[in-house]
């Protein structure tokens, strides 16, 4: 049997995130996990989510898959799914909205299976929960699906659990089940990180071709510049909670406008050329409770001037993409 | 095959595990021993100053090389032999080789300060004495590695990710080794840090004249860290060459598949031969060539025959049966 999805929309925004920041509350005062965080992920696009440990990239998946850890909040902004807005969503609405609407990948594909079901009873679940379909007919999409993944063997290894698979082949599964609800789009946090270099190369191949053939729009959150410039079609990079340059992947990654992506950039052994020492970004990341007034980057770029212990940039448009930094917006003394 | 200019030789070095299910499950289930051989007939060498980087993907035995060069685990067949150390030594021997290991939160000992983590090498090798020398010589160590003296009172915890293989390093580097075994130093760091810490790494190594074994499966950072580089599949070396001419020219099939599928920044989006397939388990190696049934060229000998080692055209070696003969 063949199967049936929505037909590719050009103009229909998968994800559209205006203005969102996500707090915590905590006994010391509320911390500011995300903030004014913008972006749009149009149907059949990846787009990259990239940054270091503790920038938010993570978080902005969680908060739009509506799974923020309590006491984690939306304190503002707004998230649009397909059109549909989300963020004031009650959870038993936004339970039937997750694996319909939007999908999720996770790092750890061992986790994210159920040991005790067989992928087959966990596929057959997922395809009856989002359609009304009999039990022999979600059978036979199940096996469609791990077909798609390039699973071998699809009709038997249906019955197989997650413990008979490899690390490669049961990330597939869980981009089978991503795509079991048929979801206008997938976030996917990191699914490549626990896979080896020549399984991920193959991972991220079909879920670029996946998408393109769904019309499902990608959030890929990853820390692995790598992943972004063999994935992405357009890069989004974080810093200490806030979106900091927006852009197609060439433009980014190739002719980054922040200081920040430029030292990301630079600190990348590159396969092309050996260089004798790798730039390096002093200092780390601050932490919630202790962001610097103006621009948070200020104590560790070398191009501040005073005007960015001030004033915080916001995302102003530059070539194809957009950038937060005053440097290219009014000067930095 | 001594040779004055070599730090370490490994020579035909092979370690099996024995992974047999307990003896009442065996008589039982009248199954027999199973082996795993880790490790099979790997033989290096590495010069004095130099770096040779082990390569591979999970499973291929590189950690376990790494772990039988600073002697955690003994060699099943082989020989490991270093070079006479120059200095006189104290009281114990210390072991030739240090090692950095991969997980700085996991290797540091969080009940223990800073200082006497550091410091524990130097007691018990009796290199130094007198306590005010030790927290001299620990200070010192401590400046070296990019931190401050004071973080000698501070624990573990109160330090990044980054900053705690900082301290290990400052801790290999306490007995005064001249040969460093860095088992995937910066996988478990960010990008920036990355950075941060493969810099300290080559300025430590022009100052105190390391050496270094660097294992990893980042090829991108093997290609900055490395004079040489070893690539493993399954157990075996299946090439080796100098950094440039791997990367120039790679000749086993599996090298170059592995070099085409690294991400790499500078081309984005760039049309990518895949590597088909998974590594097979070492439990149950394939016959003949290990990598014969990915390898986009096997031929009917491939299945038959394990290949030789042989001399690699441009230098180096390479255990293929269709490289190109010199």
């Amino acid at each position: 049997m063949s199967i049936c999805y929505h037909p590719p929309a050009s103009d229909a925004l998968a994800l559209d995130v205006r203005g969102l920041s996500v707090e915590f509350p905590t006994r010391k005062g509320v911390l500011t996990a995300l903030s004014d965080v913008s972006l749009t992920i149009r149907r059949g696009e990846i787009l990259g989510v990239v940054g270091e440990s503790g920038a938010g990239k993570s978080m902005t998946g969680m908060a739009v898959l509506g799974l923020l850890e309590p006491p984690g909040r939306v304190a503002s902004g707004e998230i649009r799914i397909g059109g549909k807005r989300t963020d004031n969503l009650g959870e038993a609405e936004m339970a039937s909205i997750r694996g319909s609407m939007v999908g999720a990948i996770f790092q750890d594909p061992l986790t994210s299976l159920n040991p005790l079901f067989s992928v087959g009873q966990q596929l057959i679940e997922t395809v009856r929960l989002h359609s009304s379909r009999s039990r022999t007919e979600a059978r036979a999409q199940a096996i469609a699906l791990l077909k798609q993944v390039g699973i071998p063997g699809a009709d038997e290894r249906i019955d197989h659990y997650p413990h008979q698979f490899s690390g490669g082949m049961r990330q597939r599964v869980v981009i089978a089940l991503a795509l079991a609800g048929n979801p206008q789009l997938i976030i996917a946090d990191e699914p490549t990180t626990a896979l080896d270099v020549s399984i991920q190369a193959q991972i991220t191949a079909l879920l670029r071709k996946l998408c393109r053939e769904h019309g499902t729009g990608v959030m890929l959150v990853t820390h692995d510049m790598g992943v972004i410039a063999e994935t992405a079609d357009r890069v989004a990079v974080m810093y200490a909670g806030r979106v900091i340059e927006i852009g197609p992947v060439e433009e980014v990654l190739s002719r980054p406008k922040h200081p920040y992506t430029r030292g990301l950039m630079g600190s990348i052994p590159a396969l092309g050329a050996r260089v004798e020492r790798l730039a390096q970004i002093d200092g780390a990341m601050p932490r919630l409770n202790a962001i610097p007034t103006g621009c948070a980057f200020n104590p560790r770029c070398l191009e501040a001037g005073s005007r960015c212990r001030q004033v915080r940039p916001v995302m102003v448009v530059e070539g194809q993409g957009s950038v937060a930094c005053l440097v290219h917006d009014g000067g930095v003394q | 095959m001594r040779s004055a200019n070599n730090a370490l030789e490994v020579d035909q070095l092979s370690r099996i595990f024995d992974v047999s299910a307990p003896w009442l499950n065996r008589v039982i289930d009248r199954k027999p021993k199973r082996y795993l051989r880790a490790v099979q007939d790997v033989t290096f060498t590495v010069e004095k100053g130099k770096c040779l980087a082990l390569v591979g993907e999970s499973g291929c035995g590189k950690s376990t090389v790494a772990r039988l060069v600073t002697g955690l685990y003994a060699p099943s067949e082989g020989a490991i032999l270093f070079a006479p150390a120059d200095k006189g030594r104290g009281r114990g021997k210390p072991m030739e080789a240090q090692m950095i290991f991969q997980d700085p939160h996991a290797s540091l000992n969080p009940r223990w300060r800073v200082g006497d983590i550091i410091a524990e090498p130097i007691r018990e090798f009796g290199l130094r004495s007198g306590a005010d020398v030790i927290e001299a010589r620990v200070a010192e160590l401590l400046r070296t590695v990019g931190l401050s003296a004071d973080d000698a009172k501070r624990y573990p915890h109160e330090f990044s990710g980054g900053q705690r293989q900082r301290i290990s390093i400052a801790r290999a580097l306490a007995s005064e080794p001249e040969f460093l075994v860095c088992d995937e130093p910066t996988s478990a760091l960010d990008v920036s840090v990355q950075a941060q810490i493969l810099n300290l790494m080559r300025r430590l190594q022009d100052e105190l004249g390391l050496t270094y074994l660097f294992i990893s499966h980042n090829l991108a950072v093997v290609r900055h860290m490395a004079d040489r580089i070893a690539v493993m599949y399954l157990g075996r070396i299946v090439e080796e060459a100098d950094t440039e001419a791997l990367f120039a020219d790679p000749q086993h099939p599996y090298t170059r598949l592995l070099l085409q599928t690294i991400p790499d920044v500078a081309a984005p989006n760039r049309d990518r031969e895949l590597m088909g397939g998974e590594p097979p388990s070492p439990l149950d190696p394939p016959k003949g060539c290990a990598f014969h049934p990915r390898c986009p060229m096997a031929t009917d000998i491939c299945s038959k025959a394990a290949p030789e080692v042989r001399v690699r055209k441009g230098g180096g070696l390479v255990a293929c049966h269709l490289a190109p003969a010199v």
